[in-house]
This record gives C-alpha cells, structure tokens and sequence, in this order.
C-alpha cells in the first residue's frame, strides 16, 4: 500500500532529465544560430522547441502526481502501465494513414508523373523514402513498441519498468520520426535505403534504441512467471538486432556538427554489403521477427486456443535468428560482389524457407479446433490471413533469391510486389488485427465499436492487396522478359522507355489498390476512435483475466 | 499461478507444456515430419551447392568450387555469343560506307536494327520513343531536316550536334529580335503575321502586308531565304511548310521572334562508337524518308 505522508520530491529520473533537456535545448539553440544549412537550423529549432517542452511536461506530471509513484502491484494484481501503450497505438494509427496516403500519391505519381508537381518536395525521390520510413519505422515501430510493451507486463505479470523512461521510448522515437520525415522532404538524406536519416537522428535513434532495450529487459527480469513467453523472445531478438544493425550500418563522419551533411564510413562494395546485411535484416528482424512475436500473443489470445507447438516455436526462433542474418547478399547478385558472398546469401536464403514456415505453422495450427471462429471474428479472419501471406512472401523470398530467378526479378516490379504482399498482407494485417485486440484492452473497453467495420476493413483491404501484388507480379515479369529480349539479328527488341510505357496500365491497377488498403485503413482509423469515445467501459474484474480452464 | 503439471488439451487431446502466460498454454506437438524433412533437404542442398560453386571465405582467397565457376567468365561467354548472333556482319558494317549500306540489303537491315536499339536508348527520351518529337525536339519522321537530311547530313549532325559545343558543330541560331533591341513590340506582331501568311494561316485584322514584308526582307531573308523557304546550312527552318518546331500561334511566333531560339542536340562522337553512328544515321534517315 502507499505511504500517503512520504514528503513529496522529483525522483532522480525527473530531475535527471529535465536537467538534461533544458541543457539540450541550450545546445540546440546555439546549434540552430551556427547552422551550416537550412534544414539543420530548422531541425535544431525544432529539438530545442521539443527540449524545452520536455523540461515543461516533466516539471508539470510532476507537479500533478501524489507523492508516491504507481505502485508496481495493486492487490496483488500487477498495476500494467498503459499510457505510452496508448500513445504508441494513437501514433501508429496516425503514421499508418499517413504512410499509406504517400504511398497512393508515389504510386500515382509513377502512373501520371505531372503529379510530382515540378517542386522538391513533392517530388518521387524525397517522398518514396518518407513512405517507406512512414509506413516500416512510424507505423510498423509504433505497433512494436506499443504490443511489445502490452505483451511483456501480460506474458511477465509485472508492471513495465521505469516511471519516465517508457514514456521517452514512445515520445523519443516518434520525435527521430519527426526529424527523419521532415529531413526527407526538405533533402536530408544519406541515401541509404531504409537507412537515410543523418547522422544526429541517427545519434538520438540510438539513445531512444537503448532505452527501449533497458525497458524490456528490466520488465523480463522482474516477471513473476518462471520462463520467459515465446513472444518475448521475438521482441529481444528483435530490439537488440535492430541496434546492432543500426549501429553497423551507420558509421559516419559529419562534415561539420553544425551541418546535415555526412559521410558513411563504408565506400564502395563494402558500404553496398553493410547496407543489405542491415537492409534485409531489417525486414528479417523488424518486420519479421517483431510481428512473430504479435502473432505469438495475440492469435492464441483472440482464438483461446493454446499455440500449436513448443518445440517448433524452439527450433523455428533459433534457426531463423541463425539463419536470417547471412541472406543480405542475395540484394546484389549479379554485382561487384565476390561470388562467393553472392553463393552464401543465396543458399543461406534457401535454408531460411523452412524455419520461416515454422512460424506460419505455429500460427495456422493454433487455430486447429477454433476454424469456426474465422466465420464470426473478423479481428482474428485478418490475424490468420496475414499468417498465410506471411508463408507466402517467405516461400518467395528464397525463391527469388535463387540466382536464376533473379536475373528475371532483380530491379523489376516483381520485387515491389514481393515486399508489399509481404508489407501489406503479413506486417498490415497482423499490425491490425493486433490493434483491433490493444485497443479495447489497454482504453479498458468491452468490445470494438464495430465488428461489421472491422469486416468491410478487411474486404477492402484484401481486395487492395490482390490488385496492387497481382499488378505488380506481372508488370515484374513483363518488364523483366522485355528487357531481356533479344532481336534475331542479336540486338534489344525493346528500349527503357518501351519498357515503362508498357508499365503504365499495371501503376494504375497498383494505385487503385493502394487506394482501397488506404481506405481499409480510414475505416479502421474511425473505428478505433469510435471504440475509445463511445465504448462501454469494461467492468473491472476482480480476479483473474484468464479464461476459466 | 503457473502450474508445471503438463495437462491434455481437451480440444486436440494433446498434452501442453504446463506453462501458462496471461492465459496462453503450448502444446507438446513434436516437430511436423515433412517440416523437419524439408528443412534438411535445403541444408543438404546448400551444402551440395557450396561443394560446386564458389561458397567459402578462406585467409586470402576463397573456395572456387569443382568448375571454376565465375560471374565474369559468365558474362563474358554470353557476349561472345551475342556477337556471334550478331555475326560478321558487324564487322562489315563498321567498314562500309553509307553508300555501300544502302545498297546491300543485309547491311541496311542490320543497321536499321541496330540503330532502332541504339535510338531507343540514346535519342528517345527528346524525340519521343515514336521519333515524333515535342515543342522544341524536331520530329524525325516528317521528311523535315533542319540540317538537311541526306543520309551525310543525318550522320553530320548526329556526330557533332546542334549548338553542342564540339568544333564541328551545327552553328547558327534564331536571333533574339525583341529582346536585342533590332524590332519593336509592333514591328514583331507585324512580321510575325507575314509569317503567318506565307504559310498559308489565317493573320489579324488590319495587318500591314507591305509593312511586313519590309521587315521580313530586311531581317529575316538572311537565313530562311526569300520566300522563307528556309536553308538547312544555317538550320534556318522552312516557314511555309506547316512544320512547326516552336508553333505556330501568334504568340509563341512572337515569341520565337522575341527571344530568340537555340535548341541544343548534343554530340555523340566519343560517346557512341563510328559504326553506331552510322546505324543510327541509317535509322534515323529511313523513319523520314530522307532525301
């Protein structure tokens, strides 16, 4: 129980960091006078404007909370903390409509090129990387981040670690999303793919990534449960992946600290090598193993059915965390790569197929006695079919990586189509149907506000990913075979631009289909929103949430 | 609480682990046989692939496999056989003269082939895949040379360019008469509906036709010739033949008039070899007809 008569004083946390912000907002006002360009002094404004507001925020919670913190147990029922799971949930929902609405004005851009409407900033090249910024770090890390923290007090019945510093986790990495976006459009890039925040969002990156890692592992070490959930194997493997991978691929020297500019460390083949070990673990940890570990929780969670298999769920984590960090140099076959790093990441690609289906298994079979329930549950119809694109994106993954299929996909729309089956079908559906469960949960909720929206949602944007992967798969395979084509006399049958005329029919066809997943994702928006303001508050129930056994 | 007693999923009749997280059990199901089957069927292939190609890092080289095999070698041998597809020939096209390749029709059709290629990669993206050209880009297709269009002058001007900055460069440009000073606002609508006239299209009420030929003598005839029939030496375009490279309303011909034109067409000696050129120039001077 609380002390009530504890005299009242900042936790060293507060006054730590709001030491440490107002000294930050100092150095960026000073960083923002010296500013070598535009774009930094405007960065560095904003940092201090953000500095200073947390200064403020910390000074004023502070000012409104009783004297002693939330306890960590309440009853003897851990006391979960659910504000920065909710701010997470808020943001990816905002970052998700935001991505996906770039995401229909890129695709419509390569469709009828006027609309890149002759400004920079509105131009294919600055916005197609805030889409996919928008659409992996802003809306697919706010999903992590906010399920990984649901799921880590649930799986540890223990109350998330720390007072502030979860709170910097959610706040701090929507902020680098902040500077990361804005650079974009105004032309701060480093241009490596996935990878093009500069340097200094790369600094605070690394911050907020290392605070994130100390919560989650501090909340796993109290846990009151003896072993350690599946799901949170997948969220550390995950998190300290993404450190490695970051801190790995972004070596660099800025040309001045009061400039944008830097330099990687890496050059040539060496610098393309680092980039595709980091970019395709990105995919193999961030969109691969962080929404495994959603799928581990949440499915057998909305179906109430135990999870398939423990061994499986074993054996499939370890080979693939094994396995997926040597595929990266199947993103250069056919370079400046020695062939022998061209033969390992594809053999290595090969191998992966298997452990990559364990987990379509493990999520499929936990269904087994519970299929009816697809009829009626329309949350948990989306859950198991982003499984099964899941299996299928990671069945043709390796298949492109074999050499010979891709000398026909390598630079096509084949591999725009594989990654959105894979980003749209598993990491969207899974991200949702992930949501649709949060919500109620965490905002305390009986129910969704509609299950019929949830359906049309679903249709929609099933209907949106078949246009845009099927468009895509043979727009690829045209352009691959066209470009390919030889004359009898021994010369090309068709030049670049017969080739990207041929392609206009298929953008159109991929845009319409972007356009339905975007509003798939509007109804889903309203939805969620409807469920927070007008849902009936769930009672609070005095034992446990488990279901009778 | 946890409870570490594994007990039997009533569902499937299968025995779970005996952990339990926020409610979630696991099953004890073993391993799925093909699954496990599978998986080592790719390992043993990859192993299988490793022993054949180049796989291992070693200290100071790496393992090259039973064959040998290199990406290069590839390459190179796919070339090789390119130009055999491509045969002798090329070799003869490199050494004929244009004259000779009109008349050799293996020759002609090789080159038209290869120029086709060649002019998909190099020109289209100012001519237009098609050869039609935009404001600004000559269309190819019209039978209309600036530069003349015999098949030396195609070649001529491909070589070297229009205002390219090489040496032998196609000068000469339309003169900026407004902006310089030479003709006043009234004087440039006037000649410009002499303009207008000589090609046949319909000119402003109360146009001074004498007025406007005064003008176009004095300042005009120069380059595009009495008449304005043009002259392919100075690039001067042909005003009566309804062609338009910068068009033909009233105002963009003030415009023109005003301003000035100078389009540039860059030189690809140097940048295509002589015996692409050539074929281009075949191409190029086959989709207008020539002369």
């Amino acid at each position: 129980m609380s002390q009530p008569s504890i005299s009242k004083s900042m936790t060293s946390g507060e006054s730590g960091l709001a030491v440490v912000f107002a000294v930050t907002a100092f150095l960026c006002v000073i960083a923002s006078a010296k500013a070598l360009d535009a774009p930094f002094a405007f960065h560095a404004a904003l940092s201090a404007a953000a500095s200073l507001a947390a200064v403020f925020v910390i000074v004023n919670r502070y000012l409104d909370r009783p004297a002693a913190l939330p306890p960590a147990e309440i009853n003897g029922r851990p006391n979960y903390n659910m504000g920065p799971i909710k701010f997470s949930s808020f943001m990816a929902m905002f970052w998700g409509i935001a991505g996906f609405l770039v995401g229909l004005l890129i695709a419509s851009q390569l469709a009828w090129p006027a609309l890149n409407f002759d400004l920079p900033w509105t131009s294919f090249g600055r916005l197609r990387p805030l889409h996919t910024s928008a659409v992996i770090f802003a809306f697919g890390g706010n999903v992590l981040i906010a399920t990984s923290f649901y799921v880590v007090q649930k799986s540890c019945r223990a109350r998330l670690a720390g007072d502030l510093a979860p709170w910097f986790v959610v706040v701090g990495y929507n902020f680098f999303i902040l500077i990361a976006g804005t650079g974009y459009l105004l032309g701060v890039t480093q241009s490596k793919e996935y990878a093009e925040p500069e340097w200094y969002a790369d600094l605070w990156l690394t911050i907020v990534w290392v605070v994130y890692l100390l919560v989650f592992l501090a909340t796993v070490i109290k846990r009151k449960e003896p072993h350690i959930f599946v799901a949170n194997w997948f969220y550390l493997a995950f998190i300290v992946t993404i450190a490695v991978l970051h801190l790995g691929n972004n070596p660099a020297l800025p040309v001045s600290v009061f400039g944008s500019k830097s330099y990687v460390a890496w050059g040539g083949i060496q610098d393309a090598m680092f980039q595709w070990w980091y970019g395709h673990n990105a995919v193999g940890f961030f969109l691969t193993a962080g929404f495994l570990a959603i799928m581990y929780y949440f499915i057998p969670k909305r179906a109430e059915r135990p999870i398939y298999s423990y061994r499986l769920s074993i054996i499939h984590f370890w080979a693939l965390i094994f396995l997926y960090i040597w595929a990266g140099p199947h993103h250069l076959h056919y370079t400046a790569l020695p062939d022998w790093t061209q033969t390992l990441g594809m053999t290595f690609s090969i191998m992966l197929w298997m452990p990559s289906w364990g987990g379509m298994i493990n999520g499929l079979m936990t269904l087994s006695g519970a299929w009816d329930k697809l009829r009626t549950d329309p949350v948990l119809r989306m859950l198991v079919v982003s499984v099964a694109f899941y299996g299928m994106s990671t069945f043709e993954g390796p298949m492109m990586s074999i050499k010979v299929v891709n000398s026909l996909s390598h630079y096509t729309d084949w591999t725009i189509g594989h990654v959105h089956s894979g980003a749209l079908g598993w990491v969207g559906f899974v991200s949702f149907g992930a949501l649709y469960c949060l919500v109620p949960w965490a905002w305390n909720r009986k129910e969704l506000y509609s299950l019929k929206l949830v359906n049309w949602h679903f249709w929609v944007a099933t209907l949106g990913i078949v246009l845009y992967i099927s468009a895509m798969w043979v727009s690829g395979i045209l352009q691959g075979l066209m470009w390919r084509a030889y004359t009898s006399l021994g010369f090309l049958e068709y030049s670049f631009i017969e080739t990207v005329e041929a392609m206009h029919p298929f953008y159109i066809i991929r845009a319409a289909g972007g356009g339905l997943f975007l509003i798939g994702a509007l109804i889903m928006a309203y939805n969620l929103w409807m469920t927070v303001r007008v849902g009936e508050q769930e009672a609070q129930m005095p034992v446990a949430l488990q279901p009778a056994e | 609480m946890t409870d570490h007693h594994s007990d039997i999923d009533s569902v499937s009749g299968k025995s779970t682990t005996g952990h339990e997280w926020d409610g979630i059990k696991e099953l004890n199901t073993p391993l799925p046989r093909w699954w496990v089957i599978s998986f080592y069927i790719t390992i043993v292939w990859a192993v299988a692939y490793w022993i054949v190609y180049p796989a291992w890092p070693l200290i100071s080289s790496n393992t090259t496999g039973m064959f040998g095999y290199s990406s290069r070698a590839d390459v190179a041998v796919e070339l090789a056989n390119l130009e055999k597809i491509r045969g002798d020939k090329m070799v003869a096209l490199g050494a004929a003269s244009l004259a000779d390749i009109e008349k050799d029709p293996a020759l002609l059709a090789l080159a038209r082939a290869k120029g086709k290629t060649v002019f998909g990669d190099n020109c289209a993206p100012c001519h237009g895949s098609g050869a039609a050209g935009a404001k600004g880009y000559p269309n190819l297709n019209d039978d209309d040379w600036l530069w003349g269009g015999t098949l030396d002058q195609i070649m001529q001007t491909i070589q070297f360019g229009a205002r390219s900055g090489h040496a032998k460069t196609h000068e000469g440009q339309m003169l900026a008469f407004g902006k310089d000073g030479v003709l006043k606002g009234d004087e440039i609508v006037t000649v410009a509906n002499y303009v207008r006239s000589l090609a046949g299209l319909p000119i402003r009420n109360g146009f001074d036709a004498a007025k406007g030929e005064k003008i176009f003598a004095e300042n005009c005839v120069a380059c595009h010739g009495d008449g304005g029939k043009g002259n392919p030496e100075m690039g001067a375009p042909n005003l009566t033949d309804k062609i338009w490279l910068y068009g033909s309303d009233e105002a963009s011909l003030i415009e023109t008039i005003s301003q000035g034109r100078a389009g540039v067409m860059p030189a690809w000696e140097g940048r295509l070899d002589p015996a692409t050129i050539k074929a281009m120039a075949v191409y190029v001077h086959s989709l207008g007809g020539g002369k």
